[in-house]
């Protein structure tokens, strides 16, 4: 496999053009935007968090396919996980994105973004969501907002 | 023909009669000899490199002069009575005056050094702003401006109370000429325009532009960052008050650049920082400065990049810079047609005169996804909002794919970013 197909696998330009969890969840007390300013990529990520545990996730915004499928994959991922399972996933991804660890193996699904590593260029796209998520994590809770 | 123009790559300038041949095209093969860095190989590929309005590669003969003051004539100008003191400044004063040449001022007291346009607009901004922009004055700029002819203005209105207008483009990019004489208003202090916009390239009829602010005595600022790579520059025909430019996008180094500004202007303006060079004398109890360009150059400057500006302005007009512009036309309206072509291709630009510049998009792809896949192939573009945010939002758009040309491109260039275009669709279908 080339880098280039390595790093546009199916399953990432599959999500890039049908993301998962591409909403604002009916329920929602974190939320944070993160953005891109070298490219222009926005996103909102937002959380129904319940003590420790995220029970809902959902996104909005636009970006390239890399920065979207990242974030499509993620909310998957984190839905119903607690903060510490996520940021736990978040730290082995962004090792293994800017190749300081190994093929992603015990990250399951997220190993296909192991190709991003080749493209330093690239890591920023595929880390902007998971920093959008840490800071709604971290963020102070906001009014619940129910649609 | 002497040898030095043969070495600039340029083909025979004079026949038989000594008579110039203005009409023949550059000898791009031989030009791309000229530039080292276009025998670099990127993921195994030949360069190339489209991405000129960002930054253009440097001639051997740029490189050549920046080493040769530093092995042979590097020392501190204006200061030392010693010979190497006095042959730096004797290369510093030529450059001056070859950038005076380069854009027909009519003195070389008019060429300031700065490190780029985005500097001197700022100097602009501060020094003459300050004294002539006060409370509920008004500033006109276009909505296509780069990023750095909007937020030097936009921090003197904040400082002076003052209101950014700007005066909006049409659908193909072009300034709606009669909003922007609407726009010209009792309060409005100074006008800065792009001569050529780096997102969209649309060329902008500055000379109409300057007769109907001055009708009005109002000054005129030129930001000729995009302009000065592909069109000659006459600042007398033009008749502009500030005229605004980058070495780096036109074959010189980083750090280099100039603001060009009428006399009588440059001379009622405060000085833009304090410090050495910019003064006549100095006690604790008062200063006196220096005239210009000498007031608004404090501190050492960047020598060895203005002698590298110089070199490179001394290139573009061995080439002709009648050439240059019309090979840079050639290769717009070859690219334009050829990548307007494929399916699914959207131009950001389109404006009936154009200069270097082609923005688009490709179907669904993300511009930055676009750009990783044509750097697989070795070609380099740039991907993003080119710190020309307004111009995004005007379209509707996060991002756009961009390339621009130079006088080394040719048109097999443009057909391998057509073929990097189509494996694109492919990769990323």
């Amino acid at each position: 496999m080339t880098e280039l197909n390595e790093l546009y696998q199916e399953v990432i330009l599959e999500h890039s053009k049908a993301p998962r969890n591409f909403r604002r969840p009916a329920t929602t007390n974190h939320t944070a935007e993160g953005y891109n300013p070298l490219c222009g990529d926005r996103y909102t990520v937002f959380l129904d968090l319940e003590g420790n545990a995220i029970r809902d996730i959902g996104f909005q915004g636009a970006g390239c396919a890399i920065s979207k499928a990242s974030a499509s994959m993620m909310t998957q991922l984190v839905k119903g996980k607690t903060k510490a399972e996520a940021e736990k996933l978040f730290e082995g991804f962004h090792r293994m994105v800017t190749g300081e660890a190994g093929n992603g193996d015990e990250l399951g699904k997220l190993a296909v973004f192991a190709g991003v590593r080749k493209f330093p260029a690239r890591v920023k796209c595929a880390t902007l969501a998971w920093h959008t998520l840490q800071s709604a994590l971290d963020g102070k809770q906001e009014a619940v907002s129910t649609e | 023909m002497s040898a030095a123009i043969h070495r600039t790559g340029l083909e025979a300038l004079h026949d038989g009669e000594g008579q110039p041949h203005v009409s023949r095209a550059l000898d791009v093969e031989r030009i791309r000899l000229d530039f080292p860095i276009l025998s670099e190989r990127i993921h195994g590929r030949k360069l190339v490199y489209l991405d000129n309005a960002a930054t253009s590669q440097k001639p051997r003969a740029v490189i050549d002069a920046i080493v040769h003051y530093y092995e042979h004539d590097n020392a501190n100008i204006h200061r030392g009575v010693h010979a190497l003191s006095v042959r730096a400044t004797e290369a510093h004063d030529a450059a001056r005056e070859t950038v005076r040449r380069f854009i027909n001022a009519p003195s070389a007291r008019q060429i300031v050094f700065v490190r780029g346009a985005t500097e001197a607009i700022n100097l602009v901004a501060q020094a003459y702003g300050s004294e002539h922009v006060g409370a509920g004055d008004e500033i006109l700029i276009t909505a296509m401006e780069h990023h750095s002819d909007i937020v030097p203005w936009q921090i003197l209105c904040e400082q002076n109370g003052a209101r950014l207008r700007v005066a909006p483009i049409d659908d193909s990019g072009e300034l709606r000429l009669e909003e922007f004489e609407k726009l010209m208003g009792p309060r409005t202090r100074l006008v800065a325009v792009a001569h050529v916009s780096n997102a969209l390239g649309t060329i902008n009829p500055v000379r109409r532009i300057i007769e109907i602010a001055h009708r009005r005595s109002v000054p005129v600022l030129v930001d000729g960052a995009q302009a000065v790579p592909h069109l000659p520059v006459d600042v007398q025909a033009l008749d502009c008050d500030f005229y605004a430019f980058s070495g780096h996008k036109v074959y010189g180094p980083t750090g280099s650049g100039v603001l060009y500004g009428k006399t009588g202007l440059l001379e009622a303006m405060p000085p833009y920082q304090g410090g050495g060079d910019m003064i006549r004398s100095v006690t604790f109890e008062k200063t006196t400065y220096n005239v210009p360009p000498y007031k608004f150059e404090a501190g050492t400057p960047d020598i060895a990049g203005a002698i590298g500006l110089g070199a490179a302005l001394d290139y573009v007009m061995a080439l002709g810079m009648d050439r240059v512009a019309a090979h840079g036309q050639d290769l717009l309206a070859y690219a334009t047609e050829r990548v307007s072509a494929i399916d699914g291709v959207r131009l950001i630009g389109t404006a009936p005169h154009r200069a270097g510049v082609l923005s688009f998009l490709v179907g669904d792809i993300h511009p930055h996804d676009l750009g990783t896949v044509l750097d697989q192939e070795g070609i380099a573009i740039r991907t993003g909002h080119h710190c020309a945010q307004p111009v995004m939002e005007r379209y509707g758009v996060a991002a756009t794919a961009r390339a621009s040309f130079a006088v080394y491109n040719t048109r097999e260039e443009v057909d391998a970013l057509v073929a990097g275009i189509l494996k694109a669709r492919e990769v990323l279908g």
